[in-house]
């Protein structure tokens, strides 16, 4: 067991799976002797190489296709996109090819790439360094998108992503790429994937979340509990496709629901969950509230914390699933 | 002060009318080898003129011609070996008939059915690529995967003279150049991207100089002259097989049909033009090659269009003959296992509750 955040867990599972099998590679811009600019990559170039970590061209597109040429050979890539704000240029590759070269050719080529990049905001960063647009990947078939919330996540479902044999978007709450450590055994032991990890149980309401809104979300969850309001916490950890089969026990269960995402309100995920529990008879004994971030441009740093969801916006979307019961 | 000069080349073997312009390559010498090339162009048109008449009577779907290009696609393959792996684009039937594609696997596809891109034969070879330029970073990724096994072999990526305006394309290149990967790019410039002329493409003189702004050799070639295309890309294949890096080959062709059944040249192109480019086309210019030389016979001429006709034909057959695929098979690919998140979409289109 060793002490790690979450940057190093990715870096542990990384290094494990090129340990394990030759065929995974990581390429990307910066992945070599910088270690990327989140130094997430630091030291695999060292341990494996310039063969097995390649510094690539500034080429998003190139790095997207080039893994999809890689990954129908049998080589297991895993290209990294330095922010997810730089990600769209490989989404032609990831709806066009990616997500459908099994479809198309019946199982004759694969895919088994893993794509990597950091989203998300609140740590004061440039232009296009803090969007949570994991809903426009969602929405593609035949890829899935993980999100890790903890360092032990990280490790067991990038394992996971890396070994499963299909196209796996890795999104990395780079706020809390530091924020924490914790006790993970680098075992080679992956997590499941397509399973949603329940944090917390309660009995009075569900709070549905991934990513770095996790951590806002469990202290709401604490506070909460000193209110007497007992909340079962939900990371969603798979977004594609969602175990919605353990978000409706759980709803079933409390009756009430918050959604808590980083991503505008708009066709986020949130709206996905809604949906599919408004569609379940006899779940929800409230209305379900959303906490997300605004339908805007993700505000530059100055203005940043009005956008990202907080603790008492939780607090507040609890106390309206539940107006009969609990007095504002 | 000159810091670098580039050249591009142009090759050329036969001219427009079947004559030699320079001694032959070695290759070309051998009559049975060349009346092998002549046949699969003849078949690649039989295809193209059975696929258009399929289309006409609603049983297979739109389907982009290839005809006046089939030195293009016939030459390329003929380069390459059973090992290397072809990224085309949606128009290189004639290689995908040589490579071993089957003509009822590509009425299938073109019907509208994925079992058609389930190759027999060659299995690692990726299928037609609709988005324009799209699979030149696969090439790129297929070539280094070769490279890291430190396998002998080569990817051969192809596309048309409007592919080459695409990001993708030079983001291929780029990155192909910096790996050396074993890569061999075809421009099959057919003039026309739809309605778009090639002048109206790009400014530049050639397609192949777009090679050289990512370090990598580009030649030019007549596209309509199967030995130059045989010869070209078996020298850059030769090469990338032996840690050479990749190459860029532009073989100038014309688009004789419409871009696809659903198009109409008439409306963008003048017909004097068309008929200008038919005297270049490459199976009379072949054909006069071999007849004038003695090896080739208007009998030999009658019994290669019988056979390739009866070819076409029951590949067509066998094609209407296929039952369809059960409506399971619409999710039985999309992942290696069904995620139990989708198990009750599926369902229903088993059960077909989408039939209202």
């Amino acid at each position: 067991m060793a002490e790690m955040r979450i940057v190093d867990a990715i870096n542990a599972a990384m290094a494990r799976a090129m340990a394990d099998d030759e065929r995974v590679i990581v390429l990307g811009e910066d992945v070599g002797i910088d270690g990327g600019v989140f130094r997430v990559t630091d030291g695999l170039i060292r341990k494996f190489g310039a063969d097995r970590v390649l510094d690539t061209p500034i080429a998003e597109t190139g790095i997207a296709g080039v893994a999809v040429g890689l990954a129908a050979q049998g080589m297991r890539p895993i290209a990294e996109i330095q922010f997810l704000g730089f990600l769209y240029a490989t989404i032609d590759q990831l709806v066009n090819h990616a997500g459908r070269l099994r479809t198309r050719t019946r199982g004759r080529l694969t895919c088994p790439l893993v794509l990597r990049a950091p989203y998300g905001g609140g740590i004061h960063a440039l232009e296009h360094h803090s969007e949570s647009t994991e809903a426009m990947l969602a929405h593609i078939p035949g890829v899935r998108v993980v999100i890790p919330s903890s360092p032990a996540r990280a490790y067991g479902l990038l394992l996971a992503a890396i070994r499963d044999p299909d196209p796996v978007v890795y999104l990395e709450p780079k706020r809390i790429y530091r924020a924490g450590h914790e006790e993970v055994a680098d075992d080679g032991a992956a997590l499941p994937l397509d399973t949603c990890f329940v944090l917390r149980e309660g009995r009075n309401v569900t709070l549905v979340t991934w990513g770095a809104m996790v951590v806002e979300t469990m202290m709401a969850a604490g506070l909460l509990a000193s209110q007497g309001i007992d909340a079962e916490v939900i990371d969603v950890a798979t977004l594609k496709p969602i175990d919605m089969a353990t978000i409706v026990a759980s709803v079933r269960k409390t009756g009430r629901v918050v959604v808590v995402h980083e991503a505008a309100l708009s066709g986020g995920l949130g709206g996905e969950i809604a949906a599919r529990l408004a569609e379940e008879d006899g779940v929800l004994r409230g209305p379900v509230r959303r906490v997300t971030g605004y339908d805007t441009v993700v505000p530059l740093a100055k203005l940043e914390r009005h956008y990202m969801p907080s603790i008492s916006r939780i607090m507040t979307a609890v106390r309206e699933t539940m107006p009969s019961e609990i007095p504002a | 002060m000159q810091v670098a000069t580039f050249a591009v080349t142009h090759h050329r073997f036969l001219d427009p009318s079947g004559r030699t312009v320079q001694p032959l390559p070695a290759f070309a010498n051998d009559p049975e080898t060349l009346r092998e090339l002549y046949r699969a162009m003849v078949l690649t048109r039989t295809f193209d003129t059975k696929a258009i008449a399929l289309q006409r009577s609603s049983r297979i779907g739109t389907y982009p011609s290839s005809l006046g290009q089939e030195a293009v696609a016939v030459g390329l393959a003929a380069a390459m070996t059973a090992d290397d792996v072809l990224l085309p684009s949606f128009r290189e039937h004639g290689a995908q008939l040589w490579r071993g594609v089957t003509p009822t696997e590509m009425f299938l596809y073109w019907g509208g059915d994925e079992r058609g891109s389930d190759f027999a034969v060659p299995r690692e070879d990726f299928p037609n690529s609709v988005p324009i330029g799209s699979q030149a970073p696969h090439a790129v990724g297929v070539a280094l995967a070769m490279k890291l096994r430190r396998q002998p072999r080569a990817a051969v990526c192809v596309f048309g003279d409007g592919a080459t305006s695409k990001g993708d394309v030079a983001e291929a290149m780029n990155m192909a150049g910096n790996w050396r990967a074993p890569v061999v790019f075809v421009i099959s410039n057919n003039r026309w991207a739809i309605s778009v002329p090639r002048a109206a493409q790009t400014a530049a003189a050639t397609l192949a100089q777009k090679a050289i702004a990512a370090g990598i050799p580009g030649d030019q070639v007549d596209g309509n002259d199967v030995i130059a295309v045989r010869h070209v890309v078996g020298e850059a294949l030769h090469a990338a097989r032996a840690g050479g890096g990749p190459r860029v080959v532009e073989a100038l062709t014309y688009r004789l049909s419409d871009h696809t059944t659903a198009d109409s040249a008439k409306r963008y192109r003048d017909q004097d033009a068309v008929a200008e480019a038919w005297k270049e086309e490459p199976i009379g210019r072949l054909r006069a090659y071999l007849t004038g030389h003695g090896a080739w016979s208007d009998d030999d001429e009658c019994q290669l269009i019988d056979e390739s006709t009866a070819r076409i034909d029951r590949a067509a057959e066998q094609y209407f003959a296929m039952e369809p695929a059960p409506p399971s098979a619409v999710f039985e690919y999309l992942y290696a296992a069904l995620p139990k998140a989708l198990e009750g979409q599926r369902d229903e289109v088993v059960q077909g509750h989408h039939h209202g």
